[in-house]
C-alpha cells in the first residue's frame, strides 16, 4: 500500500530549527519596535505597515486613556485576564516601556472609551506578537 | 497626550482597520493575497459589527 504524502505542515515540522543567531535579532527588534524585525530583514514595505498600524493602535489606546493591566493572582479568571493583559501590554515593547517611563499611569475607570482604550493597548501588543512570529518565519526561511 | 473621545462605531472601525492591516501583512505569501485577505478580514469585522449591533438592538426591545 502506498504511503500517504506528507502535508506541508508535517514537512515543516521536521525541518531542523534555524540557529539562534539567525532568528533572535529580528525577533528581539520586532518586539522592541513593531515591524522592526521586518525592517531588519529588508521587508521594508511590510515593516512600515506594521510599524504604522501597531503604533497608531497603541497611541489611540493612550489617547482614549486606556489602562495598562497589572499582574494579579486570585481566581482563574482574574489571573487570566490581568496577567494575560499585562503580558499583552508588555508585548508592545518600547511603546509600553516609554509610556511607563514617561509616567502614563491611567487608573482603570468605568466607561466605554476607557475600556476601548485598554483593549486597543492590549491588542497592539498581541498584533506585535503576530508580527514577531512572521519575522521569525521569514528569518528561518519558511516565508518570503 | 491629547484625550480622545470616540463613539463605539468609530472605535470599532479603527480597531477593524488596524487589525486587518496586520492580519493581511503577516498571513499570506504574496502582496496580492495579502491585500485580498486584509480586505476580507476588514469586511468580516464590519459584517460582525453590524450583525451583532442589530442583534443587541433587537434583543433589548
Amino acid at each position: 500500500m502506498a504511503k500517504p504524502k506528507d502535508t506541508e505542515a508535517e514537512k515543516e515540522a521536521r525541518l531542523p530549527p534555524p540557529p539562534i543567531g539567525v532568528w533572535a535579532p529580528p525577533l528581539l527588534l520586532g518586539w522592541l519596535v513593531p515591524g522592526g524585525g521586518h525592517l531588519l530583514l529588508r521587508r521594508t514595505g511590510r515593516g512600515l505597515l506594521l510599524l504604522v498600524s501597531i503604533t497608531l493602535m497603541f497611541l489611540f489606546g493612550l489617547m482614549m486613556r486606556g489602562a495598562f493591566f497589572q499582574p494579579q493572582t486570585g481566581d482563574l479568571l482574574t489571573t487570566l485576564i490581568n496577567t494575560g493583559g499585562f503580558v499583552g501590554d508588555l508585548c508592545s515593547g518600547l511603546l509600553y516601556m516609554l509610556s511607563v517611563a514617561f509616567g502614563y499611569n491611567q487608573p482603570d475607570m468605568a466607561g466605554a472609551v476607557h475600556d476601548y482604550g485598554s483593549k486597543f493597548l492590549v491588542t497592539a501588543g498581541l498584533l506585535n506578537v503576530l508580527a514577531m512570529v512572521d519575522a521569525y518565519e521569514i528569518a528561518a526561511g519558511r516565508k518570503n | 497626550m491629547p484625550k480622545m473621545n470616540l463613539d463605539h462605531f468609530e472605535a470599532a472601525m479603527l480597531f477593524a482597520l488596524f487589525t486587518s492591516v496586520v492580519m493581511g501583512v503577516v498571513t499570506k505569501q504574496n502582496d496580492r493575497d495579502r491585500l485580498q485577505y486584509g480586505i476580507y478580514v476588514f469586511c468580516c469585522f464590519i459584517v460582525a459589527l453590524f450583525g451583532i449591533g442589530w442583534l443587541m438592538f433587537l434583543g433589548h426591545r
